[in-house]
């Protein structure tokens, strides 16, 4: 417990601070800003894995790292499309998870954004369409915004959950 | 039988063509000399025999093994009784190139309802349309008796995970088994790669399974550098060694921190997850990318080693290696993460050896296979690689081996920065002639992958088969969560962290 509470307190806090000039903080602090101001409240989203490579899970596993610490933002994952503002979804998308990805966006409440993550959820990637892969998310269910990149790296990510904010309008509390 | 020998990759490597009726015979000589089948695959061919292809080793032996199929038969004698993870691969082998086994499970593996059961993608062309209706009726095995229920998992999981279904039958809280159903992300990757000129298969190798794209894209590029004998510069095996190895420690560390994290200490997730950020920003530095995709190409690397990013390397290992010390320290004394690690999700050695369990969790029950020492390809047999072997076959063993391989994969990459020799990182590899055959076996940080390349006319791919050690441990999982509780499910699964995309192709 002790060492623990040392590691702890010899970390400290490495998340990167807002008023840094560098790009990826930009958006974060854009972003914080604009969840407020559209949701009033946590933005909540639903990953789904519809078909990728996993390359794309991993950075957006690295969302949650204390360096980009998405949650401090007012971000979180959930586990259930009932309870998404937001779906996060990588593909192309497999035949084979068509149905189980309409079903997904079915679930989740209306009004709901769609964010297509990786070269793939973007336009079918090196994957392509055949008779197994629908290709782009957008040959599946409504897509608001694309985030290219093989796999797009964690703060182009950030940027793409901020642009289909910044489109939806302002929410009624 | 024909034989012909060579030796290449540092095994000595036995071609043997066998008739069918020999090949359950050759089988069970593997098995009764310890040795283990690596990849099954089937390749239809136009005008000649379709031809079912095998890898297996017994170290110092690896056996490439074709058994061609006289026309019209279309059918082969199925060998899941002797090495058990067979069983899926030849059910995937009919689903994809129509050569039934003679073995009694005939259950479809990797076709779902994208396309009819008589039509198979790798042998038909053009594929009919897809089907209207993508529900399909697969046939669980249900457990019979008082207070059984099922409880169906999946595809979509709760937490950020590759799409899967489990079906697991409990009492209470008990598992009294677990049967998975995979194929949910079968994207067509090898009907793909027969689209896709030979010199760039690479690329979409690497993204077989991201996880392990330098695994991947080296296991092909070794098997095209073989058929068209091309030798490797020194510089570039040693760049392809040093980014598999830090390909190693990425995964490693990210499960380390999402073990401690499933067992209740989000201290461990946060902590690893610090530790595996410093690490891709250390090797985009040094190689151009968080995640090294492109880095492996045929004939060497895309790019060299950045002068200034070698040295950040080096220093970021000497950080790892502190922080990660003190971070086991701390795992190892937590008596919650014990009590949660020691004896969940046990496989047993023995039940290891007759699964034919590969990889780190091999390793973790008593499997010893490590291609690298095994059958070590250049630069591995001057790296010399410490194996990591542990018998508990439980969380815990797992997590023991993920230390002890992050330690010695932060050595091997500081001794490959150390010894890195200068000249040509890459060079030109010719088109093979149609025909030519390659395989190329790589130690990913999960286990073997294997990648089988023929050559078709002009420079096109004729078949190209990848096989994730997935394959070999999916089957395991269904052992080792028997008499576990549900909620340790979790756990156990991420104790193996298998490929979905990997496996259903």
């Amino acid at each position: 417990m002790l060492r623990t509470l040392q590691q702890i307190l010899k970390t400290g806090i490495v998340t990167e601070a807002p008023p840094a000039p560098a790009n990826e903080l930009r958006v974060r602090e854009t972003l914080e800003s604009r969840i407020r101001e559209v949701l009033g409240r946590a933005l909540c989203i639903r990953e789904v894995d519809a078909g990728s490579c996993n390359g794309c899970e991993l950075e957006i596993h690295a969302l949650g790292n204390p360096v980009y610490s998405i949650e401090s933002l007012g971000i979180r994952f959930v586990a259930s499309p009932r309870h998404a503002d937001l779906l996060l979804v990588t593909g192309p998308v497999s035949r084979h998870m068509e149905v189980a990805l309409r079903r997904t966006y079915d679930a989740t409440p209306d009004p709901k954004l769609v964010v297509a993550v990786g070269d793939c959820g973007a336009c079918g990637g090196i994957f392509g369409s055949s008779y197994a892969s629908c290709g782009a998310v957008a040959n599946v269910i409504p897509v608001d915004v694309v985030v290219p990149g093989c796999p797009p790296s964690p703060t182009r990510i950030l940027a793409g959950i901020l642009a289909a904010i910044s489109q939806s309008p302002v929410r009624s509390t | 039988m024909t034989r012909a020998a060579s030796t290449q990759a540092g095994a000595a490597v036995l071609q043997l063509v066998v008739e069918p009726h020999e090949w359950r015979d050759l089988a069970q000589d593997i098995a009764v000399a310890g040795g283990r089948l690596l990849a099954l695959w089937g390749t239809n061919r136009v005008g000649q025999c379709d031809t079912l292809h095998a890898v297996a080793i017994a170290p110092p032996r690896l056996l490439l093994i074709s058994v061609p199929i006289a026309d019209g038969t279309r059918q082969y004698p199925g060998v899941e009784d002797v090495f058990p993870a067979a069983s899926r691969m030849q059910r995937a082998v009919f689903d994809l190139c129509g050569l039934r086994s003679t073995d009694r499970d005939a259950r479809p593996w990797l076709r779902h309802a994208a396309w009819p059961a008589d039509v198979f993608p790798l042998a038909t062309d053009p594929m009919p349309s897809p089907p209207q209706s993508l529900i399909d009726d697969y046939q669980f095995v249900r457990v019979e008796g008082d207070g059984v229920h099922e409880i169906p998992v999946g595809p979509v999981h709760a937490g950020i995970i590759e799409p899967g279904h489990f079906r697991f039958s409990v009492v209470g809280e008990k598992v009294l088994r677990l049967e998975e159903r995979l194929g949910y992300v079968h994207k067509g990757i090898e009907r793909r790669f027969t689209q896709m000129p030979i010199l760039e298969g690479h690329r979409l190798a690497a993204r077989v399974s991201g996880d392990s794209g330098v695994a991947y894209a080296w296991a092909y590029s070794q098997a095209l550098e073989q058929m068209t004998a091309t030798a490797l510069p020194r510089r570039a095996s040693h760049l392809r060694a040093l980014a598999l190895e830090l390909e190693r420690i990425a995964n490693h560390l990210g499960d380390l921190g999402a073990l401690g994290n499933d067992a209740g200490f989000a201290f461990g997730l946060a902590q690893f997850s610090r530790l595996k950020e410093l690490l891709l920003r250390a090797t985009e530095q040094a190689l151009g990318q968080r995640y090294l995709l492109d880095l492996v190409v045929p004939g060497g690397t895309r790019n060299d080693l950045a002068p200034a990013g070698a040295a950040g390397l080096d220093e970021c290992m000497v950080q790892l290696t502190d922080e990660v010390a003190v971070l086991r320290g701390i795992y190892e004394e937590h008596t919650g993460l014990r009590d949660r690690f020691a004896g969940a999700g046990t496989v047993l050695p023995e039940l290891a050896n007759w699964l034919g369990l590969v990889g780190l969790a091999g390793r973790a029950s008593g499997q010893a296979l490590d291609l690298r020492v095994d059958a070590p390809c250049a630069p591995y047999a001057e790296l010399s690689v410490l194996r990591c072997v542990q018998q508990d076959g439980d969380v815990l063993a797992r997590v023991t081996v993920r230390f002890d391989e992050l330690f010695e994969s932060l050595r091997l990459v500081r001794q490959a920065l150390r010894t890195m020799p200068s000249g040509e990182y890459v060079t030109a590899v010719p088109v093979p002639l149609s025909g030519a055959f390659g395989v190329g076996l790589i130690e990913s940080w999960r286990g073997p992958v294997i990648v089988g390349l023929e050559a078709g006319p002009d420079g096109s791919i004729l078949r190209c088969h990848p096989q994730d050690p997935s394959w070999h441990n999916w089957p395991a999982l269904e052992h080792a969560i028997i008499g576990n509780i549900v909620p340790d499910f979790p756990l156990i699964n991420k104790s193996f962290n298998l490929s979905y995309s990997g496996h259903d192709l």
